[in-house]
């Protein structure tokens, strides 16, 4: 059927935009959830969560928008996805549940606190991983048949995407410590200065670790990178820029220019986050199973 | 012992969705219920209705927070267990449960927190509004949702190419035959539940002599919904029943347990029926009546399963007795609505003991009703997925293996049993406080800051109530 404009390419856009916008707002209160096993006491634990109680779930719709827009826009890469990935999507489930009702109890709660503490952490974590290791499944791609997923439950666990699933939990716990320098005062803010120059070590080399990788996984991708389009190298020097310009700030600790901080953080995932989503575009466009739209 | 993937994925669709089903059917018809305390409230300013609907608010509050919750899920089962399923009906199915998020979704977060936070801080009206508002974002939400299940049902509207489903009018496949029916049976269902449980929980309110003008009120306002409700579902029921005679007669051939098509077919009230060797054991039976009762006629000609081959037959136990099971809870309904207003005609409805204790049992009634007549119209709709178009098995995962099925029905078990035995300890507690508590100022303490949908509930989840 003739389009009056690329429906495909729309869809991909906002479906892009929605992930990149969940990325960005659930991974700083998921972040929280994996620095709380981490917090020196239960002062600094409240702070944390009643930083990101109000706005969590919130944040989380972009989750539920990006499940159904997926399943209207391109149900074939639903039908493949998901059941690929079954298990990881379990694990997924079963730890925004657990951390979703820790935000209810915890403040209920008085003697059994911890045990929705040990919720909100395990949960928050599992839930990052199983994100991260979610992309990497889909950057080393499915084994189908005539459209149809046939490989085994644990195919999407390799060192690739255990390493991708860390990297997440790595860069929302940054995203996590980010905000709580923007949001925080005293010592929670001077606890998490600490933190943030080590974890955005951390995610550097997660990030290093899966630019060298990701071309031997995925052919295309490999193809993208290193014919052609050269302008798509920009975009990791400027993700590296950013990141430089973040190390610098930190390190003088300018307690006003904190909202900074956490955007300065940002602009390191964007460049990064684009120039995949680049990258497998391109990839998209030579492999019909990620990218078929039936309108 | 071979795992079957098929058998586990629907056990497991079963759970969750049934899981999940309590909640929504509950607040669909209490958020109706609070827009109109607020309505009352907003029009006689008598202080009491707002007493009342703080109350109930904070029960909303928590069984709002364990819906979401649950519903998280289900998006996801269609795609992780169903993905044959998903991926033909996606046509459909992904525009209608997209519109789902972003109607009903969007409108309830949005005026939630107004209802539950924003009595002192906006006007009056603008808080009616709000209550209005997460009412009517509940009942688009089940617009969307019993659209959906109704295609299944009742296909309409859709063209098969090349293994997808095409939708080619719009109109007939949201408004299939069944559509009508099915929504407004389960809208009835959504109030009586919600008039059932206030009952209950004011009768026992009653009984301990707690709040006895507010609660008596709150109790009067639910025996008249009672009265006007439970006698029109049964003949909504009924209307219901023809329509999926007409169009699933195999559903209601399992219904009756009939497994003959015969003309003059008696109503079974008790019999085991047998699927293998196709027939009943200990019929106890009333002459003619499902003759009647389905065609109006007492010759009347009733459809048998014997007009599919036995693999094509509803598993026939399950729907035969989960249908008695609902059919025996709006009967009881329907008597305790006739009996609380013999009760009032001698103005003594609030002092019967017997009464109010048959209440607060009555209080679990709508629920286990709803289950079974969901259970009797999913089962009984099997093999199907998509009636006769699709089969459960054809749209199974096909990379699906028993011990993956078997891994998340297990965890899914466990981790609904952990989170909801809190959330029904702490529902208890917030029933426990009641009236009193609902409504004593107290000095807004940390934990109470207005945050998440049980912050509106001021109960601590372990403490005893103070």
């Amino acid at each position: 059927m003739e389009q009056p404009f690329d429906l495909t390419l729309i869809w991909a856009g906002i479906i892009a935009f929605g992930v990149m916008m969940y990325v960005l707002m659930d991974g700083f209160d998921l972040g929280q959830g994996i620095l709380f096993p981490f917090a020196p006491d239960e002062h600094h634990r409240d702070v944390m969560m009643n930083s990101v109680a109000p706005v969590w779930d919130g944040n989380e719709t972009w989750l539920v928008l990006g499940g159904a827009g997926l399943l209207a826009a391109f149900p074939l890469v639903y039908s493949v996805f998901l059941p690929a990935l079954y298990i990881g999507v379990f694990l997924l489930l079963a730890g925004l549940i657990f951390r979703g009702v820790a935000f209810e109890f915890r403040f209920k709660a008085k003697t059994s606190k911890y045990l929705w503490n040990w919720a909100f952490a395990g949960g928050s974590t599992v839930a990052a991983f199983a994100q991260g290791a979610v992309v990497g499944a889909y950057i080393q791609g499915f084994e189908t048949e005539n459209f149809r997923y046939v490989g085994g439950a644990l195919d999407w666990l390799t060192p690739f995407t255990v390493i991708t699933g860390l990297g997440l939990v790595a860069g929302y716990a940054l995203l996590g410590a980010t905000w709580l320098i923007m949001k925080s005062e005293g010592e929670v803010q001077q606890w998490a200065y600490k933190l943030a120059p080590r974890l955005l070590l951390m995610v550097l080399v997660v990030f290093a670790i899966i630019s060298v990788y990701t071309p031997f996984v995925d052919p295309y991708v490999k193809e993208r990178w290193f014919s052609g389009f050269s302008a798509i190298w920009l975009l990791p020097v400027l993700a590296l820029y950013c990141a430089y310009a973040n190390f610098q700030s930190l390190a003088k600790r300018p307690g006003r220019h904190a909202v900074c901080r956490h955007h300065g953080f940002v602009s390191v995932y964007l460049p990064g986050f684009v120039s995949q989503q680049m990258a497998l575009y391109g990839a998209a466009k030579l492999h019909p199973v990620r990218c078929r739209i039936s309108l | 012992m071979e795992l079957d993937p098929l058998l586990l994925s629907r056990i497991q669709f079963a759970f969750v969705v049934c899981f999940h089903a309590i909640f929504p059917v509950f607040t669909i018809g209490l958020a109706s219920f609070i827009a109109v305390l607020e309505a009352l409230s907003f029009k006689t300013g008598n202080p009491l209705w707002q007493k009342l609907s703080k109350f109930w608010i904070q029960v909303f509050a928590v069984v709002f927070g364990m819906g979401v919750v649950s519903g998280i899920v289900m998006s996801f089962q269609f795609g992780t267990n169903w993905s044959n399923f998903s991926y033909a009906t996606a046509n459909f199915l992904g525009p209608v449960l997209s519109y789902e998020v972003v109607t009903a979704f969007f409108l309830e977060a949005a005026f939630l927190g107004v209802l539950l936070f924003g009595r002192d801080k906006v006007p009056q009206g603008v808080h009616l509004f709000a209550a209005i508002m997460v009412a009517l974002g509940t009942f688009i939400s089940s617009f969307w949702i019993l659209s959906a299940n109704s295609l299944m049902q009742t296909p309409d509207g859709l063209e098969l190419r090349n293994g997808m489903y095409h939708v080619v009018s719009w109109a007939d496949a949201l408004f299939t035959a069944s559509f009508a029916y099915r929504f407004v049976h389960m809208a009835l269902a959504s109030f009586l539940t919600a008039a059932l449980v206030v009952a209950g929980v004011s009768a026992w309110f009653i009984l301990q002599k707690r709040e006895f003008a507010t609660n008596r009120k709150a109790l009067s306002i639910a025996l008249w919904m009672l009265l006007i409700l439970a006698p029109l579902q049964v003949v909504v029921g009924d209307f219901h029943g023809l329509n999926t005679l007409k169009h699933q007669p195999m559903k209601v051939a399992a219904m009756e347990g009939n497994w003959q098509t015969d003309t003059g077919v008696p109503l079974l009230l008790f019999a085991i029926p047998d699927q293998q060797a196709q027939t009943n054991h200990f019929e106890v039976k009333i002459p003619k009546l499902a003759s009647y009762v389905l065609t109006h006629d007492w010759d009347g000609e009733v459809p048998g399963l014997n007009e599919v081959a036995p693999e094509m037959q509803p598993p026939v136990f399950i729907v035969f007795w989960s249908f008695r099971i609902m059919v025996a809870m709006g009967l009881l309904m329907v008597v305790f609505a006739i009996w609380g207003l013999l009760l009032r005609y001698k103005g003594k409805y609030q002092h019967s003991r017997s009464f109010l204790q048959g209440l607060r049992l009555m209080s679990l009634s709508p629920f286990i009703a709803v289950l079974a007549g969901w259970v009797v119209t999913e089962s009984g709709r099997a093999p199907w997925l998509i009636y006769q178009q699709m089969t459960h098995a054809e749209g199974l995962t096909p990379s699906l293996t028993g011990g993956m099925a078997l891994f998340t029905l297990i965890g899914y078990i466990v981790v609904y049993a952990l989170v909801f035995s809190a959330g029904v300890y702490y529902l208890l507690k917030v029933f426990r406080g009641g009236i009193e508590k609902a409504n004593r100022p107290h000095e807004q303490q940390e934990f109470e800051r207005p945050k998440r949908p049980f912050s509106a509930a001021h109960a601590s989840l372990e403490e005893g109530d103070n």
